[in-house]
């Protein structure tokens, strides 16, 4: 499948001298969900800004559907709605005029049931002829989707779409994104919740001081990167770890009741079976034992540390 | 040309007139009602006529076209200004339009609001004092070409401030100053021969002079002169227009 965006050697150095972002190559595959994380300042909302034509690029091209953002930046960015990070909105307009401005400016003829159902998707119909202002900053957010959604666009971005909303309506949205997904829209989102990553992306990237440090099929990347741990919940309490278990990676909780193992899942041999035979013949009782493998969240702030 | 995205901004600047309908259209109505009555009634009744037109109707075309630069600047600079305050601009500028049909835009929108406004003062003007308009095809040209390129200005303007303070600074410190001494309230003739020469170097002398002609037939300067300056300005905000959305300057990281 050819990608819908190619990023090739992307960098944007600020006029403070900032670099913001540095050599970004990334391909993004028509109909994926793609989760780009990364702390505070990594580059997430420069790069989308650059695809999107808020930013002006220092080197790299980045092209859309084959259709370069500088050269053909009409044929590029049709394709493209952006919903910033930031809750930008018109203040004394109604919620009907301004995502019907929204389609207008993207050069799409009038469609009233196609802003109907945006609205109706987003639980704003009854509030159409309200003014922004009026609404609740959730609303405000579901406005600025309904914006981005209103000349039908075949790529979505979503910088931070769920910061600030509470959890009933980030389920809401989750919602909405997959039902996008469902007819085709790609969807690019950033986000600092992990959950969200791993509850929605198909593929994953990492970006951390302007630099893509990691792109990965989330469910690979998982599998690739997760550590798994066994804890054995003991009987008696134990002082040090006995000699005849050295050889494996055991720690001791405090309290000395449980006794955890990390495993590497990707080892062909994890050596859960031999660590059983070997406590119970140095005389250990265990009542109860679980299992738990690390989570993206874990994943990627042993990456972004790294 | 994406005329959809020309056609939305402009409707949409359009509706922000409508809303502000008082601050748009009723106050500038209102303070040149005043300026008739302190100007044109109270002192103009102690001048005498100026190259054979009544003082209060020598000072109309001034009165308009003092509206029409302030009113165009200010609409203009504020219609774009404003969404650089609010952050809106980012829909503008991920859009797929050009340059051209922003500036189209906006620039149309705040030269519209001019014009209507022009006009409504000069059908306000008619109830104070006799008008007689000469060449009413050069009127209008003149008030649409310099609704334009002032609003051009504004749109500049609003570009180029990051505060609400540089917004307001360039009508306040150098619009008003060059139309009160561009002839608005006098012909320049009545200078001293200093000042006259001085006033040549005020772009705003050549737009009263030649609008003020289209209604009188008298001109400080000659017509033709009037046209070019009028045109050489509009151009002059025209390249800087182009040359911001070139650059990205103050609307692009």
């Amino acid at each position: 499948m050819a990608p819908i965006i190619s990023v090739s050697h992307l960098g944007k150095t600020y006029g403070t001298g900032r670099k913001a972002l540095n050599g970004v190559n990334l391909d993004i595959m028509a109909g994926e969900i793609f989760a780009l994380l990364g702390p505070n300042g990594a580059g997430k909302t420069t790069l989308i800004g650059t695809i999107c034509g808020l930013v002006n690029a220092t080197e790299g091209k980045v092209s859309v559907a084959g259709h370069d953002i500088v050269d053909d930046y009409r044929a590029a960015r049709e394709m493209i709605g952006l919903v910033p990070q930031e809750l930008h909105t018109d203040a004394f307009e109604s919620v009907w005029d301004t995502v019907s401005f929204s389609r207008g400016l993207f050069g799409k003829p009038k469609n009233p049931a196609h802003i109907e159902k945006v609205l109706r998707d987003l639980s704003l119909w009854d509030r159409k002829d309200s003014r922004i202002m009026t609404l609740s900053g959730g609303m405000k957010r579901r406005v600025m989707i309904a914006k981005a959604l209103s000349h039908e666009p075949q790529i979505l971005f979503l910088d931070e779409p769920t910061a600030g909303v509470d959890v009933e309506l980030r389920k809401g949205m989750w919602e909405v994104v997959r039902a996008l997904k469902a007819t085709g829209v790609t969807i690019i989102l950033t986000t600092h919740y992990i959950e969200e990553a791993e509850e929605m992306a198909d593929r994953v990237g990492v970006i951390n001081n302007g630099e893509l440090i990691l792109v990965e099929e989330k469910a690979a990347l998982m599998r690739k990167l997760g550590q798994k741990q066994l804890k054995l919940y003991l009987d008696e309490p134990l002082g040090a770890i006995p000699p005849q278990l050295a050889a494996y990676d055991l720690s001791l909780s405090d309290d000395g009741l449980r006794l955890i193992y990390t495993y590497d899942t990707r080892a062909g041999h994890t050596g859960i079976t031999a660590l059983l035979g070997d406590v119970r013949a140095a005389g250990i009782h265990f009542s109860d034992l679980d299992t738990s493998q690390s989570s993206l969240e874990e994943i990627f702030v042993s990456l972004v540390r790294a | 040309m994406n005329h959809r995205a020309v056609k939305a901004i402009y409707l949409f600047e359009m509706a922000r007139a409508w809303r502000t309908l008082m601050q748009s259209i009723v106050s500038p109505v209102l303070s040149t009602s005043l300026y008739f009555i302190v100007f044109g009634a109270a002192i103009g009744s102690r001048i005498d006529q100026v190259e054979g037109v009544s003082y209060g109707s020598f000072i109309v075309p001034g009165l308009i076209m003092l509206s029409v630069l302030t009113q165009s600047v200010a609409n203009a600079s504020f219609g774009i200004y404003f969404p650089k305050f609010t952050g809106t601009i980012y829909e503008i500028l991920s859009a797929p339009v050009s340059f051209l049909e922003v500036a189209l835009g906006y620039v149309g929108a705040a030269a519209t609001k001019s014009i209507i406004l022009g006009l409504i003062i000069l059908a306000t003007a008619g109830l104070f004092v006799p008008l007689k308009i000469a060449h009413p095809v050069w009127m209008l040209s003149f008030l649409v070409l310099t609704s334009v390129a002032f609003s051009l200005l504004g749109f500049i303007i609003g570009i180029w401030a990051d505060g609400f303070e540089k917004l307001q600074i360039v009508p306040l410190l150098i619009i008003t100053p060059l139309t009160f001494l561009g002839g608005s309230f006098y012909s320049i003739s009545m200078l001293p021969p200093i000042w006259q020469t001085i006033a040549l170097f005020n772009p705003v002398v050549y737009l009263v002079s030649g609008f003020r002609w289209s209604f009188y037939e008298i001109a400080d300067v000659d017509i033709g002169i009037s046209v070019a300056a009028t045109f050489g300005f509009l151009l002059l905000c025209m390249a800087v227009v182009w040359w911001i959305f070139k650059t990205g300057y103050r609307l692009k990281a």
